[in-house]
């Protein structure tokens, strides 16, 4: 899509549109929805289905906004970009070109995996910037018993799968033989994970040591059978992050919002709408 | 012609069993099934082969590297290198060749190589090679910088060869803030540079680009030809005539006092179960970033298991197509004749057995070849013109067009002016 293009999509919960925005040199792509106040959900590794349930369910109370990270989903690659920090500084830059995101302490965000390890950092970078936080399956932490699953040994098929706990719900959303076009993207956005998570993979050994800072109220949540990030690194983000509490999705994997969207969805907008006047 | 003798060097001793229950004999199949009795007594066979293969003619001993995996018990070709340095005198050590995206620091690479060009009189060829894509998670090496850092690296060796230090050098891969390594290459302006390769069109046209001879590892007859339509048509838009003395081939080809015998040992070529490195994982030799993207959806379907591997064929279809060349010197002569006369290579290596086949036979077959086979082709390839690098005393590169020579033959500076890399 070229910079500034604009796409509308209708849906039950309103309109979806879509905009280029250049940041640091590439157009990066955001998706948004919904009235009320704004919420910026950021993907997983694998990128993201362009509608999910789960969006259309925050859309309901929230001004949604899902960005495309730089590189994913057909976004415009970033050839410089070397490390997840750079994504959470991309993202925080991205804040300031949006009118509903500029105020600052105005804005939440929702971190899905991949997605909640740049969350994590965007609130290292700016302890002060979000209103809530909310962590979802959240890459970063390195575990001191498991490990973080490594997709580079598996096919993206197996790796996505390893993500549900219930098969039923990857078939669902994806077919279960996904096609040649769906097995492109998700080559691609390894590639990109490749480029900015390769060593090491998927954690960040300083950002435990920096996370005591950051004063947002945070809800960790972790599906109760994720098999791509271990529930431990649930239990140490809740424990580093001054203000958070850990909740644990029954029957869910790694990607509880695709799995239990409207559990999520409910938990996320209980608790971003504490405190609301 | 320039005719090289090469063997994996597989590591056969282990359980095929264990590696038929695990599904793949690479990458995760456990070193618990490596046997280093074994190991030891199969290293020192396979440098006796190399010291026979000297003895009876060949031009030339190749080697290259493969990590966790049996089907290549070497490496890291740099130890044979230079073991062979020392206990040969005349063949050539053509290394294809050290993967330097696995490279950590390309400056120890140069100094290694340079040392290996000293210790061997400056007998040493130094190829160069991205690594499969088993080997860069084998080395923990990130995929999706793969030829970035392949070209970053090749370019700083050349100058850590060709320039006198210290210099700085400041790339996207690479960063070193003194390069001035004490040993320097004893071939100027540098040792030759020759660059395998299977499928990448890139390889290709990088190689071409840079003058550098291409060596074709046993692809298929016609594959072979639209390698050296798309080189020479590269070459021409560089600037020169490609020609034999820029293409090499490395034929797998078994010989021994009978046909049976000959075709018993050469099915041992198949004998990893799979494609030539084994039982794996597809999505093990494809990792996301490592190959071409204008190949991306064939890749993708390859690696969920919807495409069959490009590479493999069963041994007939392979015996057909010439891929593996087995039988008696006198009925594998015509075979490769037709090899040299079709795609027109000088440089010719012989994968001569792999697998199981006993010490014994591969001498027999290194003597046969030797004896019988390496002398025909020789007289072949004087009728054919097919002038290898060394005869033809063709260039280096495009950027050192001049022929590679021991410093102290080379009048009349003992420390040569540097030429600029472009």
């Amino acid at each position: 899509m070229t910079e500034g293009a604009i796409a509308t999509v209708s849906t039950i919960a309103g309109s979806w549109v879509s905009e280029t925005i250049p940041i640091a040199g590439v157009a990066v792509r955001v998706t948004r929805a919904g009235v009320g106040p704004p919420l910026l959900v950021l993907h997983h590794d694998i990128g993201t289905l362009e509608r999910l349930p789960f969006y259309e369910a925050l859309a309901r109370r929230f001004t949604v906004l899902v960005p495309s990270h730089p590189g994913y989903d057909g976004s415009q690659r970033p050839d410089w970009m070397r490390n997840v920090r750079d994504v959470a500084a991309v993202h925080q830059w991205l804040l300031g070109e949006i009118a509903v995101t500029r105020d600052a302490g105005a804005v939440s965000v929702v971190g899905l995996g991949f997605g909640g390890w740049i969350a994590a950092e965007m609130a290292t970078q700016a302890p002060r910037a979000f209103r809530r936080l909310v962590l979802v399956g959240a890459m970063g932490f390195k575990p001191d018993r498991g490990e973080i699953a490594d997709q580079a040994l598996v096919s993206y098929i197996d790796y996505v799968r390893l993500g549900f706990a219930d098969q039923r719900a990857f078939d669902r959303l994806f077919g279960a033989e996904p096609a040649t076009s769906q097995l492109e993207h998700w080559d691609l956005n390894r590639e990109m994970t490749f480029r900015i998570a390769w060593k090491p993979y998927m954690y960040n050994p300083t950002l435990p040591h920096l996370l005591g800072g950051v004063a947002t109220p945070t809800v960790v949540v972790w599906g109760r059978d994720d098999r791509i990030v271990p529930l431990e690194c649930g239990e140490r983000f809740a424990k580093a992050l001054p203000r958070a509490r850990l909740e644990v999705v029954e029957g869910a994997g790694h990607f509880v919002e695709m799995e239990k969207p409207d559990e999520l969805a409910q938990l996320v907008t209980d608790f971003v709408s504490q405190g609301e006047a | 012609m320039h005719l090289m003798y090469f063997t994996e060097q597989p590591m056969s001793a282990y359980p095929e069993d264990e590696g038929r229950a695990f599904g793949a004999t690479a990458l995760m199949f456990s070193n618990r099934y490596f046997d280093p009795a074994a190991g030891s007594r199969l290293y020192n066979e396979y440098l006796e082969h190399y010291r026979l293969a000297e003895a009876v003619g060949f031009d030339g001993i190749m080697l290259n590297e493969h990590h966790n995996a049996p089907f290549c018990m070497q490496a890291k070709c740099n130890i044979f290198a230079s073991i062979l340095a020392a206990t040969t005198k005349r063949v050539k050590i053509v290394l294809l060749g050290n993967p330097l995206p696995l490279a950590e620091n390309p400056v120890r690479l140069a100094e290694e190589l340079a040392m290996i060009d000293m210790v061997s009189r400056g007998r040493l060829v130094s190829g160069f090679v991205r690594g499969g894509g088993q080997e860069q998670l084998a080395t923990g090496v990130n995929p999706a910088f793969n030829r970035e850092r392949f070209e970053e690296a090749h370019e700083l060796i050349v100058k850590a060869w060709t320039q006198p230090g210290p210099f700085r050098w400041e790339g996207t891969h690479y960063q070193h803030r003194v390069v001035n390594p004490w040993a320097v290459p004893l071939q100027k302006p540098h040792p030759r540079v020759w660059i395998p390769g299977v499928l990448s069109k890139e390889t290709i046209v990088w190689a071409a680009k840079k003058r550098y001879p291409y060596i074709a590892l046993s692809t298929a007859i016609e594959a072979t030809k639209k390698i050296w339509e798309l080189y020479d048509q590269v070459a021409a838009e560089t600037g020169y005539a490609g020609g034999p003395e820029y293409r090499g081939y490395l034929q797998r080809c078994h010989v021994a006092e009978t046909e049976e015998k000959a075709m018993e040992n050469a099915r041992q070529f198949m004998w990893m179960q799979g494609e030539f490195t084994g039982l794996a994982h597809p999505v093990w030799s494809t990792p996301s970033g490592y190959f071409s993207p204008s190949i991306r959806s064939a890749f993708v379907e390859y690696a969920v298991g919807r495409r069959s591997n490009p590479r493999g064929s069963a041994f007939e279809d392979q015996i057909k197509s010439q891929m593996i060349v087995a039988g008696t010197p006198k009925t594998v002569i015509p075979k490769l004749r037709r090899l040299l006369e079709e795609t027109r290579p000088s440089i010719l290596g012989f994968w001569a057995a792999d697998g199981f086949v006993s010490s014994a036979d591969t001498k027999t077959c290194i003597r046969l070849l030797g004896e019988e086979v390496l002398p025909a082709l020789r007289e072949i390839g004087k009728e054919l013109g097919l002038w290898s690098p060394f005869e033809a005393n063709s260039p280096v590169s495009m950027a050192f067009p001049e022929s590679a020579t021991p410093a102290h033959e080379r009048a009349p500076a003992r420390h040569p002016t540097p030429l600029q890399v472009s």
